[in-house]
């Protein structure tokens, strides 16, 4: 269950609407699978504690209020949640409201905004909701008329009595229907009958993107509000031996100098904290400080060690054992023509292009933030913890975020901003300058792949897969025990039935850096080592690639989106060695195929001419925010496929800023193709399945051109 | 003190004048559509207009812009109208956002000063402006649309 809670009693604070609208919610009772329904204001039995998962609510002027319970950080979840809401409950999505939930769950798991899984999560009972709200308007009508429901009907917000053609407008029948008791056995509409799911509608957070009026957490404003910078220790871990802020304190407009120690994974941060009238003078301070690090005992890491660690490890130890069907080494012990083949990731940022920042007002017994936050609810249980307050008095709001990818998942930012509100006594904004976002992480662990397989006949006898790199739930955890059971992350379930001999394991490798979940996890380099071997196999079989997976899949559904993609990029009738590269990705729920057709620029280099998608998400929302994740998937994994990387030198980071962290940039976007598979199994996630394909699809595809395997990322695309 | 125009207002201006302009428009002004990304030229996301010229406001001290005509994203039209801002609602342009306001803003001095750019324009003109969420290929199409827009007077 992943949503987020709102109490009932907090629920009719903030909404200041007892008794004057018609309000309907969802919460799970303790261990069950189904939504309970509820109406917060009629129903007085309840003891107040009930917490909502998601609610709407419709005043008597007839505006219509949905609570949104996850973050927009540009996925379109803003857009997706009341459109789903919209089509059962049978209002215009103009007149929706959306609100943001606060963090706000002790009971009822996690509400990260992660994995993708927000609709995938939360639709059914969505659907549910928006229909018990409609019934009970339809209800309350009838009741007003003295006529059988069966003769009204709901639309654009009204219900119609159809003999008389009498309307009332939701808002007229609020007060009605808030008395009724809670329907059951609601029957939802069937697919063929819906009028908003299913169609590319505006995103109703655009008007606000285009004229500087969306809120973002940098924007937040209070009275008394004073801007924090913070010096952390370039080597990512290590104290303050001394620091002299003399300087730092002439500047203009600064008030406050300190120390300040944060929890980062298992390990402690220190850092310098300058609290001013400005950000600039907050920022001038920070770069005014002298400061002496002491950071004995630390590891100083640098990039080619970790790689040559990771390929000695792949060489020497078989590591844990994730998952295995047969004996593939067996097989490659018995065979004469075994092919095998290194793969490497590299570290990478997640840039958010709005830096880590945080507002935060602490306030005693009590402390409220305000930021670009994408998991409220650990923010809540952390900060409650780490500062010793009731997790009910830490107030977690939630703003757009610019940017998250995962990365403001984590707590280290918010944590800093309640510790400098607590030691100045005013609301603060800390802001993460775009150089501390890049030098101190979390990251995207680099990780290395040896894959090795034999084909028999043309097809595969054997296929065994390690990965090392660093496990990112070891820093929650001290258990290292059991293999990283997202090794195979990426790979195509169904070849675990097809395949007679496949296994994946981890070979475990540990270094100090902080790490955290990248847009699409494990599957953003797996895919790129699993689907690239997939293709070496291919070719050693002497098999069309999109053919050879093919004859390795038995499963129809897959069947099928590889037909759609062999047709939409004219497959079949592609020219030998013409440049064209296919790779098959799954994750949270979504399979996505690319083709990548690429062309040599004469003078050298590598042109990608065109990408066809094909996206299996089941059971969909909004096209066009499918194709937006799409294009914009394509363009990240670019980036991280060409462009950029982090790497270590002596314990630092080498890159700083975006002269050294290169993004993609508009000459670069390729002409991006989507098409989505229809059909209505369970929906899937959208906002990271397209980004591991590509990689892997675009080399294959220089290999089809060049005869070049390409197996160490990020490469140059005008050096091939 | 420092006289500054921003969206044709007056302000007068309390700040050190090597205070970057972004941080005077966001933190003094009190207009946050404009936004810090990097501080160093190189993203594009605090792009406003100075005397009509675009320039990255992270690296504009305040003392060159005294006296002058700023104009930030809150001031690119009256009732966000703008064809450039027609034209990326149209499309639904944006993702997260955050860059959207620079991109807005190189976008509309371009299509000022071209009002029929070819997609090679339109990548000169915007290459300095990075968006994370890849939203580029719409951003030229928008930028297209936008400039039909213009050609019909709207």
């Amino acid at each position: 269950m992943s949503a987020s809670t709102l109490s009932r009693r907090k629920f009719l604070q903030i909404s200041g609407v007892a008794g004057s609208a018609f309000c309907l919610g969802y919460y799970f009772v303790s261990g069950a699978t189904e939504a309970t329904f509820l109406n917060p204001v009629s129903n007085n039995d309840q003891d107040g504690n009930i917490e909502m998962n998601a609610w709407i609510s419709i005043h008597p002027t007839g505006k219509v209020t949905i609570f949104s319970h996850r973050a927009e950080m540009g996925q379109g979840v803003y857009q997706a949640i009341p459109q789903i809401v919209a089509e059962e409950l049978a209002v215009l999505l103009e007149e929706v409201k959306v609100v943001f939930a606060q963090g706000d769950n002790k009971k009822y798991g996690s509400q990260v905004t992660g994995g993708s899984s927000t609709v995938r999560n939360s639709y059914k009972n969505l659907l549910k909701l928006g229909a018990t709200a409609r019934e009970m308007l339809l209800e309350a009508a009838s009741n007003k008329w003295s006529v059988p429901k069966t003769e009204c009907y709901a639309e654009a917000g009204h219900i119609i009595h159809r003999p008389s053609g009498r309307k009332f407008h939701y808002g007229e029948l609020a007060a009605e229907a808030s008395k009724l008791p809670v329907p059951e056995n609601i029957e939802l509409k069937p697919r063929s009958e819906y009028k908003l799911i299913g169609k590319p509608l505006k995103r109703l957070d655009t008007p606000l993107k285009t004229n500087g009026a969306a809120g973002f957490g940098i924007d937040k404003r209070l009275p008394g509000m004073l801007f924090a910078a913070v010096e952390h220790n370039p080597r990512l871990r290590g104290k303050v031996k001394s620091f002299d802020d003399t300087a730092a304190r002439k500047i203009p407009g600064v008030k406050d100098v300190f120390s300040l120690i944060i929890k980062v994974h298992n390990t402690e941060r220190e850092g310098v904290a300058v609290v001013a009238d400005s950000t600039w003078a907050a920022i001038q301070g920070k770069k005014a400080l002298k400061i002496e690090w002491d950071d004995s005992g630390f590891e100083h890491i640098n990039t080619a060690d970790i790689y040559s660690r990771q390929k000695e490890k792949l060489h020497t130890e078989e590591g844990l054992i994730s998952r295995k069907v047969g004996d593939p080494d067996e097989v490659l012990a018995r065979s004469t023509k075994k092919i095998e083949a290194l793969y490497q990731t590299p570290y990478q940022s997640h840039a958010c292009m709005e830096p880590m920042n945080c507002t935060a007002h602490y306030q005693g017994d009590k402390v409220e933030i305000w930021g670009p936050i994408q998991a409220p609810d650990w923010i809540q249980g952390f900060i409650s913890d780490e500062m010793g307050i009731d997790k009910d008095n830490v107030i977690v709001n939630l703003t757009f975020l610019g940017g998250g990818f995962g990365r403001k998942a984590f707590t280290d930012y918010p944590h800093e901003a309640c510790l400098i509100s607590q030691k100045m006594g005013v609301p603060i904004q800390l802001l993460w300058t775009r150089e501390d976002d890049m030098t101190q992480g979390p990251y995207r662990p680099g990780i290395s792949y040896r894959c090795e397989g034999v084909v028999e006949d043309g097809m595969i006898s054997a296929y065994k897969a390690r990965m090392s790199g660093q496990n990112i739930d070891h820093w929650r955890s001290d258990k290292r025990d059991v293999a990283n059971r997202n090794t195979s992350e990426g790979f195509l379930k169904p070849y675990f039935d097809s395949l007679k001999n496949v296994s994946f394991a981890e070979v475990q490798f540990e270094t100090p850096i902080p790490v955290i979940w990248w847009r699409s996890v494990y599957a953003s380099t797996n895919g790129f080592a699993y689907e690239s071997f997939m293709d070496e196999l291919a070719h050693e079989a002497g098999k069309d690639p999109l053919e050879f997976r093919r004859q390795h899949l038995e499963e129809t559904r897959l069947h099928n989106l590889i037909d759609k993609l062999e047709s939409v990029s004219n497959w079949k009738n592609r020219p030998k060695n013409g440049g064209y590269g296919v790779a098959i990705t799954e994750c949270f729920g979504t399979t996505v195929g690319q083709v990548v057709k690429v062309s040599k620029v004469p003078g050298g280099g590598i042109k990608i001419d065109q990408v066809w998608v094909v996206v299996d998400c089941g059971w969909y929302v909004n096209p066009d925010t499918i194709q937006a994740q799409m294009e914009g998937s394509i363009v990240m994994a670019l980036g991280a496929a060409t462009a950029h990387q982090i790497t270590f030198k002596d314990g630092l980071v080498e890159q700083s800023n975006f002269h050294s962290y290169q993004m993609p940039r508009i000459m670069h976007a390729p002409p991006v193709e989507v098409h989505l598979m229809e059909n209505d199994e369970n929906a899937g996630g959208v906002g990271e399945p397209g980004l591991p394909p590509f990689a892997p699809a675009l080399t294959n595809a220089i290999f089809d051109l060049t005869g070049k395997r390409i197996r160490t990322l990020p490469f140059d695309i005008n050096a091939v | 003190m420092i006289s500054l125009n921003v969206n044709k207002k007056a302000y007068q201006l309390d700040a050190d004048p090597n205070m970057p302009l972004l941080w005077a428009i966001r933190d003094i002004v009190g207009l946050t559509g404009t936004k810090y990304g990097c501080g160093v030229a190189q993203c594009g996301a605090c792009v406003v207009h100075l005397n009509g010229e675009a320039v990255r406001s992270c690296v504009t001290p305040l003392s060159r812009a005294a006296g002058q005509e700023v104009v930030t994203i809150e001031g690119l039209s009256e009732n966000n109208n703008h064809p450039l801002q027609l034209a990326w609602k149209e499309l639904d342009v944006p993702q997260c956002g955050y860059c959207h306001s620079g991109q807005l803003m190189s976008a509309a001095v371009l299509l000022r000063e071209n009002s029929t750019p070819t997609d090679q324009d339109i990548d000169d003109a915007m290459a300095g402006n990075i968006c994370r969420c890849g939203t580029y290929s719409r951003i030229r199409k928008a930028i297209h649309k936008a400039a039909e827009l213009q050609k019909q007077g709207r």
